[in-house]
C-alpha cells in the first residue's frame, strides 16, 4: 500500500498517518511484547490449571483442583488488604505528587532540575537497602520510635513496626518518586497561562486549579496512578520486610507458594488473580480515557 | 469625581528593571483606549496591573471610583484576551465561553441562552461543540473575545490580540474589534506595538517607552504633533534636523538655523525661544519633490537637493534625496495628474519644498534623546521594504 502523503500544514491529525507505516514502526515492541509478555502470561494462566507434583513440579493432565484453593479462607482478607493498601497508596501518591508536580513546574529552570534530581537521587541507593533503612527507622529501638516518644507522640509501646500502617507508609515512599515523574513531565508542558485565563473570568485560585490545571495534566494523572497503583498491587518485599504475618498481601502468598511449598500451580493462579485484578481496571482506565478522545476527534472538519 | 478608570503615579519595578515608572494616566468610560511602545516599554505590565495579575510596588489603580490596586483578578470586573487567546483545550467552544459563567454558579439554562447569544455575535453558531484545535487563528480569536465579553466586564483589556494573525486576517479582525466595540460599547484597553493597530482603532493612545508615558493623545494628535523625538520616530517615519532657533518671524513661526539649509521656518507653538536647541521634524509625505524651482512663499521651506535613491511602491514612491549631511526621505503619491510628468530619477537634482506649518520643533535635551532617536522603531509601518527606515535616515555618512 502505497502510504498517502502528510497533509501540509501544522498538526496532522494522528488518523490520517499511514497505517502502513505505523505497522513497521510498531511490529519491533509488537513482537517483543507477544514473545515477553503475552507468551508468558498465557504460560501463567495455563499452569493454574495444571497438578502440582510432590517435588515441585508441574504435573501431568488438567485440573480445576488449584483453582478451588482459591476459596482459602485466608485470602480474602489478604485481597482486600492488598486493594486498601494499594488504591491508599496511591491516593496518598497523588495528593504529594500533583502540588510537587505543579511547585517543579512553576520553579526557574534551573531550580526544576535541581528539584528533578533530589526526587531521582533516592534511586541510587539499592531499593532494598532503603527499605531496610525504614526498618531500621521504625524500629521499636530506632531514631524514628525514640524522637516520637521524646516528643510525647507515641507510647514507650507504641509498635510502628509489623503493622499495615508501616506498610502503607514505606509503600508510598518506594511509590511516589514514579508518580512525581509523570506528573511533572505533564505540568512542565502545561501552559500556565490557562491559570491566569481562569481567573481572569472569575475563578479562584483553587478553583482554577480544579477546573483547568488538574484537566491539563489528565494523561499524567492517568499514568501515576497506573504506575503507583500496579506495582503496590504487587509488592512483597516491603510487606516482607516492615509489614510482617498481620500484613502479608497477595505478592507474599504468591512468594510462599513458590519458594516454601513449591507449588507452582497455586503461585500462578494467585498470579492470574492478581494479573486479572490488574488488566481490569487498566483496561477500564484507558477505554475510559479513549471514549473522551473520541469524544473530541481530531481530524475532522479542520478548517 | 475622578475618570472612570485611573493610573495614580503607578511604579512597578524587576529586579532592577523599572518596567513602569511613575504612569498616571485616566480612561473614560466607553473608551477605545490604547497603550502603544516598542516591547519592553511597560505597556503589558500595566495591563497585567490593571488585570490584577502584578502589584504595583507603588501606586493606586482606580475603577469606577473603587481602588481595585489590591483586588484579585478574579474579583475586577475586568476580563482580558491574551495574546495567544489561552483557549482551554480541554473545553469545547461552547464550555469556553461559558466559563466564567459556570464559575459564577449560574444555572444551566441561562449559561446556554447566554452562550447562544455570543455565538451568534462572533458567528460561530455551527462550530459550538468544536475544541479550540479545531478552528482556525481568527475563530479562536472571537471565542476569546467572546469568553470575555459575556462576563459584561466594565474594562476589557486586549493584550496584543492580533499579533498571532497573518495581514490579511488582522486587517478583517480589526474591523471586527472595531465593530465590536461600537456594539458593546464597554471601555477596551489595546495593548499593542502596532502603530497602525492602535491608529485606526483609537480615541486616544498613550505612547509608552521605558516604562513611561511619553504622549497622550488623539490618533492626530500624537501624529500631527508629536511632543518628543522618540514619539516623532515611532510613529510614523519622519526626518530630524538638527539646529537651533535662529530668530523669530511674527508671533507664531521662527527661523532655524540648520546646518546646509537656506533658513527654514517652521510654526512654533511651543514658545521656544531665540538660541535653543532643536530637532526639526518633518514627515516624509509632507515634503514634494520637484524638477523645476517651486515659488517661495513666506510659509514655505524650499531647498536644492541631489536624488540618491528611488523606490517605486505602487502606491507611492519613495525618493531619498541628499542636502549637505542630510539624507532626507520623501513620499509621494501617485496619481493621475503625475503620470503625465517625466518620473524623477536617480541622479537628478531636484527641489525639495515643505510648508512651515508641517515642521514640528522637539527641544533638543540630552545625549539620550539623540540615543532615542538614533534607534529605529523595530516595525515601521506598512510594506517598508524601501531601504532603511526613514527614522534614522536624518544625518547620513
Amino acid at each position: 500500500m502505497a502510504a498517502r502523503a502528510p497533509r501540509p500544514g501544522p498538526a496532522v491529525p494522528e488518523g490520517r498517518r499511514s497505517r502502513g507505516a505505523e505497522w513497521s514502526v510498531t511490529l519491533p515492541s509488537f513482537l517483543w511484547l507477544v514473545a515477553l509478555f503475552v507468551v508468558p502470561s498465557v504460560i501463567v494462566f495455563a499452569i493454574a490449571f495444571k497438578p502440582a507434583t510432590p517435588y515441585g513440579g508441574i504435573g501431568e493432565g488438567w485440573t480445576l483442583e488449584t483453582i478451588r484453593t482459591l476459596g482459602n479462607p485466608n485470602y480474602p482478607a489478604i485481597v482486600w488488604r492488598t486493594i486498601w493498601l494499594s488504591v491508599v497508596t496511591t491516593v496518598a501518591c497523588l495528593l504529594f505528587a500533583v502540588p510537587m508536580g505543579y511547585f517543579m513546574a512553576r520553579a526557574p529552570k534551573r531550580r526544576q532540575n535541581t528539584l528533578l534530581l533530589m526526587v531521582i537521587i533516592p534511586f541510587w541507593t539499592s531499593f532494598l537497602v532503603r527499605i531496610f533503612a525504614w526498618k531500621m527507622l521504625l524500629h521499636p529501638e530506632g531514631l524514628l520510635k525514640r524522637a516520637l516518644v521524646a516528643l510525647g507522640l507515641a507510647g514507650p509501646d507504641t509498635q510502628l513496626l509489623y503493622n499495615p500502617w508501616a506498610v502503607l507508609l514505606v509503600l508510598v515512599y518506594t511509590e511516589l518518586p514514579f508518580a512525581i515523574l509523570p506528573i511533572y513531565a505533564a505540568a512542565e508542558k502545561f501552559d500556565f497561562r490557562l491559570i491566569e485565563a481562569a481567573r481572569d473570568l472569575g475563578a479562584s485560585p483553587f478553583r482554577a486549579f480544579r477546573s483547568v490545571f488538574l484537566p491539563g495534566i489528565r494523561r499524567g494523572i492517568v499514568t501515576a496512578m497506573l504506575v503507583t497503583f500496579i506495582p503496590a498491587l504487587g509488592a512483597y518485599v516491603v510487606p516482607d520486610i516492615v509489614g510482617g504475618p498481620s500484613s502479608e498481601m497477595i505478592g507474599n502468598k504468591i512468594a510462599q507458594r513458590t519458594f516454601v511449598d513449591r507449588n507452582l500451580p497455586e503461585a500462578s493462579a494467585l498470579s492470574a488473580l492478581l494479573a486479572l485484578a490488574v488488566l481490569l481496571p487498566t483496561f477500564g482506565v484507558l477505554v475510559l480515557n479513549r471514549g473522551r478522545d473520541l469524544l473530541a476527534p481530531k481530524s475532522e472538519n479542520s478548517p | 469625581m475622578a475618570e472612570f478608570l485611573e493610573f495614580e503615579n503607578v511604579h512597578k519595578h524587576y529586579g532592577r528593571v523599572r518596567a513602569v515608572d511613575g504612569v498616571s494616566l485616566s480612561i473614560r468610560r466607553g473608551e477605545f483606549f490604547s497603550l502603544l511602545g516598542p516591547s519592553g516599554c511597560g505597556k503589558t505590565t500595566l495591563l497585567r496591573i490593571l488585570a490584577g495579575f502584578e502589584r504595583p510596588d507603588q501606586g493606586r489603580v482606580f475603577l469606577d471610583g473603587q481602588d481595585i490596586t489590591e483586588l484579585p483578578p478574579h474579583k475586577r470586573k475586568v476580563n482580558t484576551i491574551f495574546q495567544n487567546y489561552a483557549l482551554f483545550p480541554h473545553l469545547t467552544v461552547r464550555q469556553n465561553i461559558g466559563f466564567g459563567l459556570k464559575i459564577e454558579g449560574i444555572d444551566k439554562a441561562t449559561i446556554e441562552r447566554e452562550v447562544d447569544a455570543m455565538l451568534a455575535l462572533i458567528q460561530m453558531e455551527d462550530q459550538a461543540g468544536k475544541y479550540p484545535d479545531q478552528v482556525s487563528g481568527g475563530q479562536k480569536q472571537r471565542v476569546a473575545i467572546a469568553r470575555a465579553l459575556i462576563k459584561k466586564p466594565d474594562v476589557l483589556l486586549l493584550d496584543e490580540p492580533l499579533a498571532a494573525l497573518d495581514l490579511k486576517l488582522r486587517q478583517k479582525m480589526l474591523i471586527e474589534l472595531d465593530l465590536i466595540h461600537d456594539e458593546v460599547g464597554i471601555t477596551f484597553v489595546y495593548v499593542t506595538h502596532d502603530q497602525g493597530e492602535a491608529m485606526s482603532l483609537s480615541d486616544r493612545i498613550a505612547v509608552m517607552n521605558h516604562g513611561k508615558v511619553e504622549q497622550l493623545g488623539s490618533p492626530t494628535e500624537i501624529y500631527e504633533a508629536p511632543r518628543s523625538s522618540f514619539v516623532a520616530a515611532f510613529i510614523g517615519d519622519t526626518n530630524f534636523f538638527e539646529g537651533t532657533v535662529d530668530e523669530m518671524v511674527g508671533p507664531d513661526y521662527s527661523r532655524l538655523a540648520i546646518d546646509g539649509f537656506p533658513d527654514v521656518v517652521v510654526f512654533n507653538d511651543k514658545q521656544l525661544k531665540t538660541g535653543d536647541l532643536i530637532y526639526l521634524s518633518v514627515r516624509p509625505e509632507k515634503i514634494r519633490i520637484s524638477r523645476d524651482r517651486p515659488e517661495q512663499g513666506a510659509h514655505s521651506n524650499v531647498v536644492p537637493a541631489h536624488v540618491e535613491d528611488v523606490v517605486y511602491l505602487g502606491s507611492h514612491t519613495k525618493y531619498w534625496a541628499r542636502v549637505q549631511d542630510y539624507r532626507i526621505a520623501v513620499y509621494q503619491q501617485h496619481n493621475r495628474f503625475l503620470l503625465d510628468e517625466q518620473p524623477i530619477r536617480w541622479g537628478e537634482d531636484v527641489f525639495i519644498r515643505w510648508h512651515a506649518d508641517d515642521g514640528f520643533m522637539l527641544e533638543r535635551y540630552s545625549e539620550s534623546d539623540e540615543r532615542l532617536m538614533g534607534t529605529p522603531p523595530e516595525e515601521v509601518g506598512e510594506a517598508d521594504n524601501g531601504g532603511e527606515s526613514a527614522a534614522t535616515g536624518s544625518r547620513g555618512a
